[in-house]
Formats: C-alpha cells, sequence, structure tokens
C-alpha cells in the first residue's frame, strides 16, 4: 500500500500510513530532530536568548544543515551574519516544531489520521526539509533519474533514494490535498 | 542573466526619484524543491492569485531566479526568512 494525503471535509487533510511507510517515516523525522539539536543553549545572555537572537554568524558547517538555514545576503557576509543571528533560533525552533508534530501525528499503522490545516503545514514543511538534507546527502541534481540509474545495484545509497522518492510523492499529495 | 521583477519598478535614473521600496526578495533555483510546492509557497506567503504565483515559480524553475517581493529592508528580511522557513533558497538585496 502507498499512502498519499488526500483532502478531507472541513478544511483538513487524510492519510493512512502502512507499516512500513510509519517506521520509516517515524525513522526519518527522528533523524531530522536529531540534525536540528536542541534549541540553542540560552547560555551567556537570557535577554538575547528571549528575543530569539542566536550567538552563529556563519552557516553552518554541514553542508545539509547549510541548506536548512541558507544566507540571507549573497554578497553582505556582515549584513548576513547579522541576518543569521537574528533568524536561525527561530527558524530552527520552527522546523524542530514541524518535524514533531509530523512525528506525533503519524498515527498506528492502517489507522486513519485526519490532520487539521495547521497539521497539515507542517508534515509540508517537515517533508521538505527532510527532502532537502536527503537531497543535500545524496548530491540530487536535476537529472534524478539518470542519477539514480548510474548507481550500482549494491551501492548503499540505492536505499535513501527510494525513501527520498517516496517523500517526494508523499509531498506531491499533500500539495494537492491543500490547494 | 537578466531577471524581469514582477513586482518592481524599473530602476529610474533619478536617485531622488527611487521609490521608496528599494529591496527585494530573490528566490533561486534548487534540484530539490518542487514545483508545485513553490508556486503553493508563493501564493500562501505573498497571497499572489494562482497566476501569478505559478509563474513566479516557472521563472525560478526556467531562469535560476525570480524576484518575488520587493519593499522596505525590513519587509524583505521577514520575507526572506519566512522562505527560508519553507525551504525555499532566498536571499535579499538593494534594487539596481
Amino acid at each position: 500500500m502507498v499512502a498519499e494525503f488526500r483532502r478531507a471535509r472541513k478544511g483538513g487533510v487524510s492519510v493512512t500510513f502502512g507499516q512500513t511507510e510509519a517506521r520509516v517515516l517515524r525513522r526519518v523525522l527522528e533523524e531530522m530532530l536529531e540534525l536540528l539539536g536542541p534549541a540553542e543553549a540560552a547560555a551567556e545572555d537570557p535577554l538575547a536568548a528571549a528575543l530569539g537572537i542566536g550567538t552563529s554568524t556563519e552557516a553552518p558547517a554541514d553542508p545539509a544543515l547549510a541548506r536548512l538555514f541558507p544566507d540571507g545576503y549573497r554578497d553582505d557576509p556582515e549584513a548576513a551574519a547579522d541576518f543569521r543571528r537574528y533568524t536561525e533560533p527561530t527558524l530552527r525552533d520552527a522546523k524542530r516544531a514541524a518535524a514533531r508534530t509530523a512525528l506525533d501525528t503519524i498515527g498506528n499503522p492502517g489507522e486513519r489520521q485526519v490532520l487539521d490545516l495547521e497539521q497539515a503545514e507542517a508534515w509540508l514543511r517537515a517533508l521538505n526539509d527532510a527532502r532537502l538534507v536527503l537531497g543535500e546527502r545524496l548530491g540530487v541534481n536535476e537529472e534524478l533519474d539518470e542519477l539514480i540509474a548510474a548507481l550500482k545495484e549494491d551501492d548503499p545509497r540505492l536505499g535513501l533514494f527510494w525513501v527520498y522518492d517516496r517523500l517526494t510523492f508523499l509531498q506531491e499529495t499533500l500539495v494537492r490535498a491543500l490547494w | 542573466m537578466s531577471v524581469a521583477p514582477v513586482e518592481v519598478e524599473q530602476p529610474d535614473q533619478d536617485e531622488a526619484l527611487r521609490t521608496d521600496k528599494p529591496w527585494v526578495t530573490i528566490v533561486w533555483n534548487d534540484p530539490v524543491n518542487l514545483m508545485s510546492y513553490v508556486a503553493f509557497v508563493f501564493q500562501k506567503h505573498f497571497g499572489y492569485p494562482k497566476e501569478k504565483a505559478t509563474e513566479l515559480m516557472l521563472d525560478v524553475h526556467q531562469k535560476g531566479k525570480a524576484v518575488v517581493s520587493n519593499g522596505t529592508r525590513e519587509e524583505m528580511e521577514r520575507d526572506v526568512e519566512a522562505m527560508h522557513g519553507y525551504g525555499l533558497w532566498a536571499t535579499m538585496q538593494h534594487d539596481e
């Protein structure tokens, strides 16, 4: 069985995940939470922490995280650093919250889940973030089919491409259900 | 590469006549974000009609980038942050 999101009555969406899908999704979302890490330590400046102002001024060294938190300015490192301090902690929290909501609403295998619009949008963002990370790790480019065709059958990335493909399909059905 | 901004006025020769909304938000193409999703985000966040949201999405996809909004620096920072929240690759700059 292949799950897909469908438009539900009252503006929400519904989905029923099979056992394997539910397990894979759980794993993906848990790994996303781990990657996103805990909220930045409020440590030195409690006022800044309360205001959502962080300390990191450079793009994360991990390319997948750098893709989730890109620079806001291309040719102005100073402005980019400032922008990052003011936005990255909030963005990180929002991405964690979306992954958490998705994780909490996977439901039991075979059980139809009905999501309200807010939960549906959390799923949309969480699926997209997971695809961005996987896409970065797998070196996904515009030529995805050729990329997969070129893999040897025992390539360990093959399974990850399959997961990426499933997430893409799920997200596509969710956009369609919402729009 | 020249990109035709949709909402942005043509740059004026006379500095004094420049618009008071001189900053732009640019969304860049990437191989992961779905076309349907990008258009959905443009409609949802900017409130653009479906046609315009789709047009902007196609600009991003085909030309590599598109100006999706213009305004004050503060407004553009909010737009760029929102785009990053959706996972789109966006930057802002002073319109030349």
